[in-house]
């Protein structure tokens, strides 16, 4: 599979993640959420971008609790929880965010 | 993403079996491992050229290695009691999910290749070649059975359908063509230690994590310690415990109930995961490269026991197998069960009085239990019994007020599986996961109307992130699932713990 971003086509696997981490750029996700039927706001961006962060430390998305800590704590109390992602991200904030910000999916018993 | 492209089945009442329709899940298989995923685990890594004489050999190499199988390929009668059973038949009409439909397509190649009536008469006994058709038909029913052994608690020989998809699917991988989300997951555990690829650091840091949230919340500092050499007690729990909800919130009780108990206990970051996918592709050989890791793992770290988190499959490995795959366990205490359950440790604190719990914590909940599979079929705790059964609930009844059982067709030995276990628990195999979690969305819709139930607990991360994922498809809530030692963990009073609001009412604490 492939996406087509700024004229460029870069490969994705089977389930729509980017192969190559490096081929990232923001219209990567935005071109995504197109196709999910989703329209990427500030809020959505502080997700990816923390994501993206936490990845380059750690080699690994952040555990649902580590995200919604970051979250409760750089966009308010109210919106550290998991219903918060979801609300934005309605196929998982582990899965469907991580898929935007470019990183492979988390796999496992999740 | 491509949106769900079926139909979740309506809840009725009763699970009425239904009239079959041929052929209603053909379309489905899982993506297939990649080329290294298979060599990692020392599979070929695509399907071999020559894979007929290969696929053959391999079934008769296993019907040697385990008499079972060759017991349960021949002593089939067609007596027609499994056929009612699986989840999965219930959830898609297909009849090649009736646990006898799925036996016979491999029992089939097996009557054509290896039994004198099959060689000679194959059409008198059902026996058919090998064919590439048939191949990719084992990919895909065996892809569709969670190997929940349900069918086998009814099957009057004795029949364990789970056994013979196991020895599907290491035929399938011995021929190079494995299952993408089981192998690609035993190769991250075999590089990073645990199925998630979280590596020791981001570990680190998470549970540096809850350390913080659980001294926000009570002013107790509970460890939740990593690699901590000469600790009592090694956790091995599923590394879902680490990253899911409700999955964390369990890994919190734990470690509440382990500081309450005045034991020192570590994760191991070699060995953080408790779950073991070589049982799910049937594969000996990385069954035991995966469980020879937490041997290593308590021997470096010098514990004197290892007790194993909510993982149901991870259980049976741990239960019925580990000493055989990577005993002998006589380096550690004898006193203790070698491995132990965190709920058999929590109970047996309960009972010595030692857990200050207050079960009004959880008075907003009315709580059902869901046992999963692997514990309530193949695994035992405490020395009785339906000990498994028995000690979840008792757990429970200790922490809450409010519980009550659902159908007893569905739960205990004769439980239905989540729809989500046996290494299906991945986003290509949604349509049969959310099918298959038919019976138990049908029994838990009963109790909640009928008893007001709210939420239902599980032991298990399969049994959790699955009914997370389905309980939305059937019109409930997706937090509605909960960990037991979550219920634990709110109904815990720690030593030490400054009491919140409940300060003005400390009359009422006379449990």
């Amino acid at each position: 599979m492939a996406i087509e971003v700024d004229g460029k086509v870069l490969e994705t696997d089977e389930e729509g993640y980017l192969v190559n981490l490096k081929d990232w750029v923001p219209a990567v996700a935005d071109e995504m959420a197109k196709e999910d039927d989703l329209v990427l706001t500030e809020e959505h961006w502080e997700i990816i971008n923390f994501l993206r962060e936490y990845y380059d430390e750690y080699q690994i998305a952040p555990a649902v609790r580590v995200l919604t800590k970051a979250v409760g704590k750089r966009m308010g109390k109210e919106k550290g929880n998991s219903k918060y992602l979801y609300s934005l991200f309605p196929y998982g904030p582990g899965k469907q965010a991580c898929r935007f910000a470019g990183l492979p999916k988390p796999t496992g018993c999740i | 993403m491509a949106k769900a492209d079926f139909e979740t089945p309506e809840l009725q009442e009763f699970v009425d079996v239904p009239e079959i329709a041929e052929g209603t899940m053909a379309h489905l298989s899982p993506f297939v491992a990649k080329a290294d995923h298979n060599s990692d685990l020392n599979f070929p890594g695509e399907l071999v050229d020559d894979w007929h004489e290969k696929a053959l050999a391999k079934l008769d190499d296993l019907r040697s290695r385990y008499r079972s199988l060759q017991v349960f390929l021949d002593s089939c009668v067609k007596c027609g009691s499994c056929t009612d059973k699986c989840h999965y038949f219930l959830g898609t009409k297909d009849p090649k999910n009736m646990p006898v439909g799925r036996q016979d397509l491999l029992r089939k190649v097996y009557r054509r290749y290896f039994t004198f009536a099959g060689k000679y008469f194959p059409k008198l006994v059902g026996a058919e070649d090998l064919t590439r058709e048939t191949l990719d038909e084992w990919y895909s029913y065996y892809h569709q059975c969670s190997q929940c052994r349900r069918c086998s608690v009814f099957c009057p020989y004795g029949i364990d359908t789970a056994e013979i998809s196991m020895a599907a699917r290491e035929i399938l991988d011995s021929i190079g063509y494995g299952q993408k989300y089981c192998n690609e997951i035993i190769t991250k555990l075999l590089k990073v230690g645990n199925n998630l690829g979280l590596p020791g650091p981001a570990l680190a840091d998470t549970l540096e994590g809850l350390e913080e949230d659980v001294e926000d919340d009570t002013g107790v500092a509970v460890k939740y310690p990593l690699d901590v050499k000469g600790a009592e007690i090694l956790l091995v729990t599923p590394s879902a415990d680490f990253f899911a909800e409700p999955h964390v919130d369990g890994l919190i009780g734990y470690g509440k109930v382990f500081h309450e108990a005045g034991v020192t206990w570590t994760i191991s970051s070699y060995a953080s995961e408790a779950a073991n996918f070589g049982m799910f592709i049937g594969s000996y050989e990385n069954m035991r490269r995966v469980a020879l890791r937490i041997r290593k793992a308590a021997l470096d770290l010098g514990v004197k026991r290892i007790v194993f988190g909510e993982c149901g499959h991870a259980w049976r490995v741990a239960y019925a197998f580990l000493n055989t795959l990577a005993g002998p366990f006589d380096f550690l205490d004898p006193n203790y069960p070698v491995p132990q359950h965190i709920l058999e440790f929590t109970w047996e604190q309960i009972q010595q009085g030692k857990l200050k719990l207050d079960k009004s914590a959880n008075d907003d909940k009315v709580l059902t239990f869901h046992d999963s599979c692997n514990v309530a079929r193949a695994t035992r705790m405490g020395n009785k019994p339906g000990g498994q059964l028995e000690i979840p609930r008792n757990v429970i009844k200790a922490v809450c007020n409010n519980f009550v059982d659902m159908h007893h067709d569905t739960i205990g030995e004769r439980t239905f599986c989540c729809g989500g276990g046996g290494g299906l628990l991945t986003d290509d195999l949604m349509e049969i996961r959310v099918k298959g979690a038919l019976p138990r969305m049908t029994a838990l819709k009963n109790v909640i109307e009928e008893q007001n139930v709210t939420h239902m607990a599980a032991v298990c991360a399969i049994c959790k992130s699955q009914f997370t994922k389905v309980l939305p498809y059937y019109g409930m809530e997706m937090d509605q699932i909960v960990s037991v030692h979550q219920l634990v963990s709110e109904a815990i009073i720690l030593t030490g713990q400054e009491s919140d609001e409940e300060e003005d009412d400390n009359g009422e604490e006379d449990e």
